[in-house]
């Protein structure tokens, strides 16, 4: 049996998730909050964004359900011992990447190591050179004749079969779409084909073909080949990249999630209210803003790490530790960033605290909660969206910078922040290695882009001043 | 005759929508000639603005296109000008001003550098030649002391002086064609008699032409020489200014006039154009207004009416002086063969008269009226709302804004009481610390004997059910997202009224919409799915939800069209007829007064400067602020000339109220002594009171007439 293992940033996460789910729900209930996601869906730009993100999000959901595997029963004892080692389901999914781990660096697709190596042959005396890979194109016999070949043979079929599962959703969707209109499968297609739809199928149908090609290449070539190559321990640098996924989801959602509450409770009671509260909650916001960010987080880290020291037996594995930092650094962004929205919810609310709407309310002697709940709180969850989509990329950005100065998440988690930071020494040595960092500029480079022209297409549907005549 | 100036044929213009193409403007012809002032009339989204911004070649690109027709300036087409000779016109040659005179001016500009810019653009002005033009400028469109108001910012200048820089900036030019859209409707009604007043000297002493776009009935009888009206993109009737007011010919324009509240038809409702103005999105296949007409017949629904003359001739469809209109009806009256559809048509509007003549007694307004019970409602004494200005570091007190300076009225049960003023008298406010939503610093509020102002917690919210608010813009009185029902639900669910479970309520609210004149299956829609007359219908739905025995409406139909107008304030009467309420009834607008109020209390910077009945205020007003501001409000009746009193500069501060009466700065009966003390209240008779010097003075001589008599 496995024994799952719950890490404190799962949780949060699951609760973010069903908080989205019923925020979903909620939102199809009322036309006045469909409209606008409507009318993001219906841009180019916002669906196709959507899709990448949701691709993100779905491989940082699958590497947040961890357990821990039992090691094989040697000595016939009744009571199972756990490895220390814990597992996500997307480690399962791609153990051959996360097992198959060379010596040291190796280039992009590369059947030999980047160093040269001494070696013992086998009939005896020594030879420089480099040494061929225990796994990257450990099938070809001769590396450099066959493994251009063997590169193009592979991509071509993993095209192929791209192209095949493509065409199956493609089907699959338009029998769905035609299954609700009561038209024919064939004819929706057309429709489709002619962009002729309210949602723009063609373009995300097109999105996710790319992403099924890059899927199925990338599992194609890395069966063989190290697709990233390998960073200095040998570990393969697609693996890297793909779990430092959800460290950066983490970071962006979870501390928007922690900033939240501050923000919209502080920024609305400070416009609401008035007076000395006003007052208080304008004295702490500057004073927080006043003090570096950086210095702030280096501190509160430097703090922990003491803590977990001085702590360790509260710590089983490894993984709680990184987790543990991972979180905290969640928690003291959050606490470092709710500033800027809630001076711009501050805003809001002194201007609608004026409208007629929430006098008429007073006037029928509404309690202060209920305002604030029913009318406040409501009109200004548009802004309330448009920042936490737009912190969102910033804050992964963030991490990374965090990272290379070095209080950033825990050194034994992957992370494009600490790729980046391994990569400072990398590029610095001759021959230059380039792949780690060139990995994790485009995830990181593919993620924040989609995130920023999402937000866009978002803030397009909900800012009131942008909002088309209807 | 001579050549128009402008010209403008078959001009269409649309936007693209995301519900596709929409005509705004559908085939309008107009002549404009030198020298002559024309008038587009028509309610908000019939066209006559983007009528304007196509002339001036100033759509929203790139979703506004002019897709057919002319636009001619002295013969030449400016629709096919380049871009850069099109500059050249824009101020040179048409100059245009806007509605809003707060944000036509670029705040960070002085007033000069705003008008030097068009001088050095148009008349290659410099230096010290610009200078002297800027001043002459200011000069011109009456601004006192030019050079020093010339280094002002634009929010030093008060409203009105806003209005005449952009007037003079359009003037900087030198313009043959002034467009004028809306010039006074942000003002108050003193301040658009001054502005309407030079627009008409400028108008005579530099020859200009003026087109001029409004929807005020009376700006148009003022001002206009030829008057086109527009309805859904169209014009519908074209006549000079005497046979328009005369005998308008289109239903619609009648109606209009019927529509129009004054004291004459006090005993009656107003005459209604039943629905809406039509979206742009509408689609018609016939007349345009036949949808809200009652001289409709099959005719209209299918076929659109042609452009005519009324008299029948054929003559050059665009002759201004020839009265023109779209109508299927005047076409049947012209015709001798269509006479028994004449007779049938014209049946329907006797019919319809008569109707209104029969429903007059059954109404019992009158009845009502003289129902008004001695009971007193509400009783308000020396109302005080003094606003702190603080200032400096410590946020010391260093002044106050006495928004409110000591008020007194009373109303009764079933009376309405009308409360008039400019903006910034104060009225708002203090209709918002009758209602508890501002502290009063002084005074007392004595409503049914419980002493409002001190009145705290639970205590206050029982009470609060008694009386409600109706406002005036009916777009931000309703939170935008909560369907009607629960924007209705709100104050039943604080205040525990209209039942206790949540059936019962639904009841109550179903009673509520058909009470105001909406169908029940409206609940469980937004309010932005509404239009403006039936958002504040949902207004008013709510305010009765908690069955409050007093409303304070604030200006409710000062942001509705003048059809739609007229429904509500035939809704408001039925209302008070029906369920006893009593109004405070808070408004700029003395026709609404005439029709609707049955005590006025005019008011000047905080203070209550004449109060009696309607009849005594209106038609024998006391005080020379009363007596200007009823000469200020432009009337429809040509034919009687009135005194005209015109006021000089503005409402001033609040902050720093003048010494002795507040009024005599601008008053044209001061005194000396008005500048020592506030007046004391003279009686004229039982109910009328006024609070000025002239009287106090008079009051002995009277009062020896009267001994003598």
């Amino acid at each position: 049996m496995i024994k799952p293992e719950l890490l404190l940033t799962d949780l949060l996460i699951y609760l973010l998730v069903a908080g989205i789910i019923y925020f979903i729900i909620y939102t199809r209930r009322h036309e006045h909050l469909r409209r606008p996601w409507r009318q993001v869906m219906s841009t180019r730009t916002g669906a196709v964004t959507l899709v990448i993100l949701l691709t993100y999000v779905t491989i940082g959901l699958l590497d947040s359900i961890h357990f821990q595997l039992p090691l094989e029963n040697q000595n016939n004892q009744h009571e199972t011992h756990y490895s220390a080692e814990v597992l996500s389901v997307f480690d399962i999914i791609v153990t051959p990447l996360r097992e198959r781990v060379e010596k040291t660096y190796s280039a992009p697709l590369a059947a030999h190591a980047y160093a040269k190596e001494t070696i013992e042959l086998p009939q005896g005396g020594q030879q420089r050179t480099y040494p061929r890979l225990l796994y990257g194109g450990a099938h070809l016999d001769d590396p450099a004749t066959e493994r251009i070949t063997d590169i193009v043979a592979t991509t071509l079929r993993a095209l192929a079969v791209a192209l095949l599962l493509w065409s199956i959703i493609i089907y699959v969707t338009a029998w769905w779409l035609s299954h609700g209109q009561q038209t024919s499968a064939a004819a929706m297609l057309q429709r489709i084909l002619n962009n002729e739809c309210a949602t723009p199928w063609r373009a995300i149908l097109v999105c996710i073909g790319v992403i099924v090609a890059i899927l199925c290449l990338l599992t194609a070539l890395s069966a063989k080949y190290h697709v990233f190559g390998t960073d200095k321990v040998g570990e393969d640098v697609l693996y890297q990249t793909l779990k430092s996924v959800r460290t950066g989801l983490v970071i962006g959602a979870l501390t928007t999630l922690i900033m939240l509450p501050f923000a919209i409770l502080l920024g609305i009671m400070a416009g609401y209210f008035r007076g000395w509260i006003d007052d208080v909650i304008q004295y702490l916001y500057t004073t927080l803003n006043s003090i570096p960010g950086v210095l702030l987080i280096a501190a509160s880290i430097l703090m922990l790490q003491v803590y977990m020291a001085n702590n360790a037996e509260q710590f089983e594995t490894v993984t709680d530790r990184a987790d543990m930092r991972l979180l905290f650094l969640c928690i003291i962004l959050g606490i470092t960033s709710w500033t800027g929205l809630c001076r711009i919810l501050r805003g809001e609310t002194l201007k609608l605290r004026e409208t007629d709407y929430i006098q008429a309310a007073r006037a029928f002697g509404v309690r202060h909660l209920t305002i604030i709940t029913r009318h406040i709180l409501p009109n200004v969850m548009h802004i309330v969206l448009i920042a936490v989509v737009l912190d969102f990329s910033g804050l992964v950005l963030a991490e990374a910078v965090l990272s290379y100065v070095g209080v950033g998440v825990d050194p034994t988690m992957q992370s494009w922040g600490n790729m980046i930071n391994a990569a400072r020494l990398e590029m610095a040595r001759e021959p230059m290695v380039w792949w780690s960092l060139l990995a994790a500029f485009v995830m990181m480079f593919i993620l924040v882009l989609s995130a920023n022209l999402f937000s866009d297409a978002v803030r397009d549907a909900f800012d009131p001043r942008l909002r088309k005549m209807d | 005759m001579n050549d128009p100036l402008l010209s403008v044929r078959g001009l269409q213009t649309c936007f693209a929508t995301t519900k596709g193409l929409v005509r705004a403007v559908d085939g309008v012809s107009f002549d404009v000639r030198r020298g002559e002032t024309f008038a587009l009339l028509g309610e908000s989204g019939c066209g006559k603005s983007i009528t304007a911004l196509s002339i001036m070649r100033l759509l929203p690109q790139p979703v506004g296109q002019i897709t057919a027709g002319q636009i001619l300036l002295n013969g030449e087409n400016l629709l096919t000008l380049p871009e850069v000779d099109m500059r050249a016109v824009r101020g040179g040659r048409i100059a245009m001003i806007f509605q809003e005179p707060m944000t036509s001016l670029n705040p960070v500009l002085t007033v000069h550098e705003q008008i030097a810019e068009s001088l050095a653009r148009h008349k290659g002005l410099k230096g010290s030649a610009a200078d002297n033009r800027v001043h002459e400028l200011l000069d011109a469109v009456g601004i006192p002391a030019p050079k020093a108001r010339a280094k002002e910012y634009p929010h030093q200048l008060s409203g009105g002086m806003k209005q005449r820089v952009m007037i003079a900036i359009a003037l900087a030019g030198e313009p043959d064609l002034l467009i004028a859209d809306e010039p006074t409707t942000a003002l108050d009604v003193t301040i658009q008699a001054q502005v309407l007043e030079l627009l008409e000297q400028l108008q005579r002493d530099m020859g200009m032409a003026l087109l001029m776009i409004t929807h005020d009935l009376g700006v148009v009888a003022e001002m206009a020489d030829h008057i086109a009206v527009m309805y859904g993109g169209q014009v519908v009737e074209q006549a000079c200014r005497d046979d328009f007011f005369a005998s308008p010919a289109h239903p619609y324009s009648r109606k209009l006039f019927q529509s129009l509240p004054d004291m004459k038809k006090r005993d009656q409702p107003l005459a209604v154009i039943p629905g809406n103005v039509p979206s742009p999105h509408t689609r018609f296949d016939g007349c345009r207004f036949a949808p809200r007409c009652d001289a409709v017949w099959p005719l209209c629904r299918t076929e659109p009416p042609q452009w005519q003359s009324v008299n029948g001739d054929p003559e050059d469809h665009h002759n201004n002086n020839v009265h023109h209109v779209r109508c299927h009806l005047a076409a049947a009256e012209n015709s001798a063969k269509q006479a028994a559809l004449e007779s049938k048509a014209g049946e329907n509007i006797d019919s319809k008269t008569d109707i209104d003549a029969v429903t007059r007694p059954d109404d019992g307004t009158i009845a009502n009226s003289d129902n008004t019970s001695d009971v007193t409602l509400l009783a308000v004494d020396e109302l005080k709302v003094h606003f702190p200005i603080r200032k400096g570091l410590l946020k010391r007190t260093a002044g106050h804004v006495h928004a409110v300076d000591g008020v007194n009225l009373t109303i009764h049960r079933g009376q309405t009481v009308a409360l008039v003023g400019e903006s910034g008298c104060g009225k708002t406010t203090a209709g918002k610390a009758i209602l508890q939503l501002t502290k009063a610093t002084a005074g007392s509020i004595c409503f049914e004997g419980d002493e409002l102002t001190q009145l705290k917690g639970e205590a206050l919210r029982r009470r609060r059910r008694d009386f409600q608010i109706i406002f005036q813009d009916p777009y931000s009185s309703m939170n935008p997202r909560m369907v009607v029902a629960n924007i209705i639900e709100e104050g039943m669910q604080a205040l525990r009224v209209g039942g206790n479970n949540s059936t019962e309520r639904q009841a109550r609210i179903d009673q509520l919409l058909q009470q105001v004149g909406l169908p029940t299956d409206s609940k469980y829609r937004y309010p932005h799915e509404f239009s403006g007359g039936q958002r504040q219908r949902i207004c008013i739905a709510r305010a009765l939800a908690v069955e409050p025995k007093l409303i304070i409406c604030d200006e409710p139909t000062s942001a509705l069209d003048v059809s739609v107008q007229a429904q509500i304030l035939n809704l408001l009467k039925s209302l008070q007829n029906r369920l006893g309420l009593s109004y405070l009834f808070i408004t700029h607008n003395l026709s609404v007064v005439a029709y609707l109020a049955d005590e006025v209390l005019v008011m000047y910077l905080g203070r209550i400067v004449e109060r009696g009945t309607t009849d005594e205020v209106l038609n024998s007003a006391k005080h020379p602020y009363t007596q200007a501001l009823l000469s200020a409000v432009p009337t429809i009746d040509t034919t009687s000339k009135k005194e005209i009193v015109r006021l000089e500069g503005d409402l001033p501060s609040p902050i720093d109220p003048p010494t002795g009466c507040h009024f005599h700065p601008r008053c044209p009966h001061s005194q000396p002594v008005c500048r020592e003390r506030y007046p004391a209240a003279v009686q004229h008779s039982d109910s009328h009171q006024s609070l000025c010097h002239l009287f106090t003075n008079e009051k002995d001589d009277s009062e020896e007439c009267h001994s003598e008599t």
